[in-house]
């Protein structure tokens, strides 16, 4: 494949798809091991009713009122399911229930209700993501790489992407000590003076917002197969939590590149003309991960066997 | 317009819609009290999401066979096969790795979602793909809808409803005590499996009304909301199946009685209306209630160690507490007690006393052990033993000014 | 009537000599789950290099107690001093060993990396664990028979030598007052053997060492002071005084019987 063809329609598609993986894979870690993997699923299921009121109050479809809409969801999720949770004392699982598909379902009806149809806002898009279109139209090869003016011309949502991918990794880095051990042993690091509340809103939080990040790319739903399948997969390869983390970027990685790949050629090779959604293709592949790792994975088995 | 629509007057279809939507929410609601008293509500999760391919892959089995792609019966078919294999995904995933079910039901809920995603880009491809609609079951939609599909919707919720209300008597057996279901015979696994027949078999039904993301809440809200207003099973399931259908009812009225009303959000909303209203006003286990108790409660417990401390000479060493028994007259400001608190604190000091030596007693365990600082040994024992423990009583003693 | 007199007495005295700056000083707790009391009113004051047993029957609030005072469970009332000061401030000089039960013992870690979260406070956020760190945290092993396992992940340990591990990151520590709770539960005689030995070791250094604990019949022999606790405090002190039949026939009741047949010295 010539850079003529690769730059400008498939480099950048793939690079947010990698960035939005690994963004996402890296707090995902923390969450299946706290048994929050569910956290993932509400939130991203929030982002929509988050955009669309973003989009009622601004009434505009610009990018940074939709992610800060869509955090204020995010946020809003996990404050609601908590207060639901303590006060009224119910399971963890029902309350996310109770509060993604409300919260979900007012999305939905605001958009109805609302003249949206004349903007490029539908929930379809919302919950598939378009990742092929986020093409770099001014590049002519891999020599537009070094090309200011083309360089201009990146898809913004690139640089978003790649920035939110900084800000997790900033996160995971520097807070990785009381991450750990506020995982493992809650109420020892609390006697050690950690405020273990603030680190589980903080993993959250930082959640997302690689979520919000990555919804634009690839949907939202498809955001909770990247939140738990490679780092899912990478538990089962390894028993050292530094090894898991790794394990799931390059689980992330490999998904993303190879779903991008397969869903834009793969129905070529197969004959047909033309390409399929590429972030479905993306969490297929991190399923097909998963289920490998499930049968293969040399730490597969719990802690009996 | 919305009363036409309450009373059923709103022509055929929109009649059989509601009246599915009824049945729907009511089997929903029973099957929903299973799955949230096992505490695994959120598998339904898995199940709905795990719906999409099955819909994708059915119309282009039906377009390849030459029937028409959308029709309801046969979407709906394929949505069971690939729910019942994200089921069994979910199961495989937790019985033979490590893996939590909570990150087993989230994979397996995107992961197939996402491929279902693929599929329907494949689908908009066909030729007879453009119009196929199949987003309708993302969301729900239930306008415009054939005479046949109408009547497939209600009679769809008729037949859950019918197995649910066969099967409830072993469902809330093992929900209730499974050790004591099985040791009554019944086979735990096959009673889940039958749970989770039922709980797809909602969704399915549930796909063209209020769509396969929102399907989730009729298994999760109506539960959740009746488990506030009582605790015996026998009654969670009812209540909830009563909400459920009082949910799809209204949802389906209202959602027929203007446009851009989509019946399945519409439900949701009035579930949730309902749960909040449970959350914050139902009487036992309101938060409403639950706030006024444990603040009166908190009062009680600092007046009572308040008086106790009083009685034994000792400071009071929260600030909170001697502002309590200031507040009630039985202290000044400083923590010096009154004569009324002298007088309450010496009570409180007998009931003490009372209750060490009722403690003592090997004959009287079963109240003894009612013991926990607040409760009046008056309420546990009779008025003979009472007599009884205070020939044990050394002589009154002097309470300290 | 001489065990009443003696548990006011007690609660008298114990005020009116807790020194200011004892390891650790509870007044006026009161912990419930909803509307009843787990623990109500209880007073108590562990003396510097004191070893005391907090004992008591099943659902006696033991645990709740501990974890109360640690600020791990919110009371209802109640006043927590540690070295005179408040908790927050003092954090540093507590070392708590959790029950075993209470963490996810799948979690994919090593003997070490446990030990060294021990460390956590000097570590910080993004210091390097350096050898002297890897050495000490192994000298922390050793000490409690551990020291071969140290790469192992902890999911493969036994019941016994997942407590010593946790016993092993108390100690890297380095704490001035250590809780512990029901270190002893489900444990093989060679770790409560090895644990007991620590904890003695600990005493002898100075150390105050609180342990919830479940058999008495070891009372006796590991530990110098009690606190009975039944919901109230029932007796505090050393064993002598206040390891009584009286006291254990007040907490116990009618279950003290049956705890006997079970070889529990007929008097303490």
């Amino acid at each position: 494949m010539s850079g003529a063809e690769f730059v400008p329609l498939s480099l950048t598609p793939i690079l947010i798809g990698v960035f939005a993986a690994i963004a996402c894979a890296l707090p995902g870690n923390f969450l299946v091991l706290r048994r929050q993997a569910l956290i993932g699923d509400a939130i991203s299921h929030v982002v929509l009713p988050g955009i669309v009121v973003a989009f009622l109050i601004t009434g505009t479809v610009t990018a940074w009122p939709m992610m800060i809409g869509a955090a204020a969801a995010a946020l809003l999720a996990v404050l609601l399911i908590e207060a639901i949770r303590r006060l009224g004392g119910i399971e963890p699982g029902a309350a996310m229930g109770v509060v993604f598909t409300t919260m979900f379902a007012g999305g939905v009806l605001l958009l109805e209700r609302s003249d949206t149809s004349t903007v490029h806002l539908d929930v379809e898009h919302a919950l598939m993501g378009n990742l092929e279109s986020l093409i770099w139209l001014d590049a002519f090869g891999w020599g537009s790489l070094l090309d200011p003016e083309a360089l201009a011309g990146l898809p913004p949502e690139l640089l978003r992407m790649g920035l939110s991918m900084i800000g997790v990794v900033a996160f995971i880095w520097l807070f990785w000590r009381p991450l750990k051990i506020s995982t493992f042993d809650e109420g020892f690091a609390q006697v050690m003076g950690m405020r273990t509340n603030l680190i589980g809103l903080s993993l959250v939080a930082v959640s997302a917002l690689a979520a919000v990040a990555a919804f634009d790319a690839v949907g939202s739903i498809i955001v909770i197969a990247m939140f738990i399948c490679p780092p899912a997969a990478a538990r089962l390869m390894t028993d050292r939590l530094g090894a898991q983390v790794g394990w799931s970027v390059v689980f992330a990685t490999l998904s993303a590149v190879l779903g991008y790949v397969l869903a834009g050629y793969g129905p070529l090779w197969l004959g047909a003309e033309d390409s399929v959604s590429a972030a479905g293709m993306i969490a297929t592949m991190s399923g097909i991960v998963l289920g490998l790792a499930a049968l293969f994975g040399p730490a597969r088995g719990g802690a009996q066997g | 317009m919305l009363w036409q629509a309450l009373t059923l007057q709103l022509g055929y279809n929109a009649t059989l819609v509601a009246i599915g939507a009824i049945l729907l929410g009511f089997a929903a609601g029973v099957t929903g009290t299973f799955l949230f008293l096992r505490r695994r509500a959120l598998v339904s999760d898995a199940i709905s999401h795990a719906t999409l391919p099955g819909v994708g892959l059915a119309f282009i089995v039906m377009v390849a066979l030459g029937g028409d792609g959308r029709n309801l019966a046969g979407l709906l078919a394929g949505s069971a096969v690939t729910a019942a294999l994200g089921l069994l995904a979910v199961q495989w995933l937790t019985r033979r790795t490590r893996l939590a079910e909570d990150s087993a039901i989230g994979a397996v809920l995107s992961v197939f979602f996402g491929f279902g995603v693929v599929l329907l880009t494949v689908i908009q491809t066909m030729e007879s793909g453009r119009q196929a609609g199949l987003d309708s079951l993302l969301l729900g939609s239930t306008a415009g809808m054939l005479r046949s599909d109408a009547l497939l919707i209600a009679v769809g919720g008729a037949l859950t409803l019918i197995l649910t209300l066969i099967l409830r008597r072993p469902m809330i057996m093992v929900a209730f005590d499974e050790d004591y279901a099985a040791a009554l015979g019944l086979n735990i696994r096959q009673v889940d499996l039958a749970t989770m027949g039922l709980v797809m078999a909602v969704t399915v039904v549930g796909l063209k009304v209020v769509g396969l993301i929102l399907i989730v809440a009729l298994l999760i809200i109506p539960p959740v909301t009746a488990r506030f207003w009582t605790d015996r099973t026998e009654r969670v399931w009812l209540l909830s199946g009563v909400i459920g259908g009082l949910s799809g009812f209204v949802g389906a009225a209202i959602s027929a009685s203007a446009p851009a009303l989509p019946t399945g959000p519409i439900i949701v909303l009035t579930g949730f209306s309902v749960f909040a209203a449970s959350l914050f006003l139902a009487p036992n286990r309101g938060v409403l209630a639950a706030v006024i108790r444990h603040v009166a409660f908190q009062r009680r417990v600092h007046v009572r160690q308040g008086l106790l401390a009083l009685a034994h000479g000792q400071p009071i060493y929260e600030r909170y507490t001697v502002r309590l028994l200031h507040r009630a007259g039985l202290s000044r400001p400083d923590g010096v007690a009154t004569e009324a608190g002298r007088a309450r604190a010496a009570k409180a000091l007998l009931d003490e006393k009372r209750w060490e030596i009722l403690r003592a007693m090997p004959d009287h365990e079963a109240a003894a052990a009612l013991y926990d600082g607040m409760r009046p040994i008056e309420t546990v024992v009779t008025r003979d033993q009472l007599a009884e423990i205070d020939t044990h009583l050394a002589a009154p003693q002097e309470v300290p000014a | 009537m001489t065990r009443i007199a003696l548990a006011s007495t007690n609660g008298q005295t114990m005020t009116g000599e807790c020194p200011e700056t004892a390891p650790m000083s509870i007044r006026g707790m009161t912990v419930s789950y909803g509307q009843k009391p787990v623990v109500f009113s209880v007073d108590a004051t562990f003396p510097e290099g004191s070893m005391t047993a907090i004992i008591g029957p099943n659902g006696a609030g033991k645990s709740t107690l501990l974890k109360a005072s640690l600020g791990i469970l919110r009371p209802l009332s109640g006043i927590v001093t540690v070295f005179g000061r408040p908790l927050n401030s003092q954090r540093h000089r507590i070392a708590y060993v959790p029950q075993r039960a209470s963490v996810d013992w799948d979690f994919p870690t090593t003997v070490l990396d446990v030990v060294l979260m021990g460390l956590s406070r000097e570590l910080g956020l993004l210091r390097l664990v350096r050898p002297r760190h890897r050495a000490r945290a192994l000298d922390c092993l050793t000490r409690v028979g551990m020291a071969e396992f140290a790469d192992r992940q902890i999911g493969q340990l036994s019941g016994g030598q997942q407590q010593r591990v946790f016993l092993a990151r108390a100690l890297a520590q380095g704490a001035d007052l250590y809780l512990l709770d029901e270190p002893f539960a489900g444990v093989d005689a060679a770790t409560e053997k090895a644990i007991i030995a620590v904890l003695k070791t600990l005493r002898a250094e100075g150390k105050t060492v609180v342990s919830v604990h479940h058999d008495l019949s070891t009372v006796g022999d590991y530990f110098d002071r009690v606190l009975i606790l039944n919901t109230s405090k029932i007796a505090e002190g050393p064993v002598a005084d206040a390891f009584t039949e009286a006291n254990l026939q007040a907490a116990y009741g009618g279950r003290l019987a049956t705890a006997q047949v079970a070889g529990i010295p007929a008097a303490g």
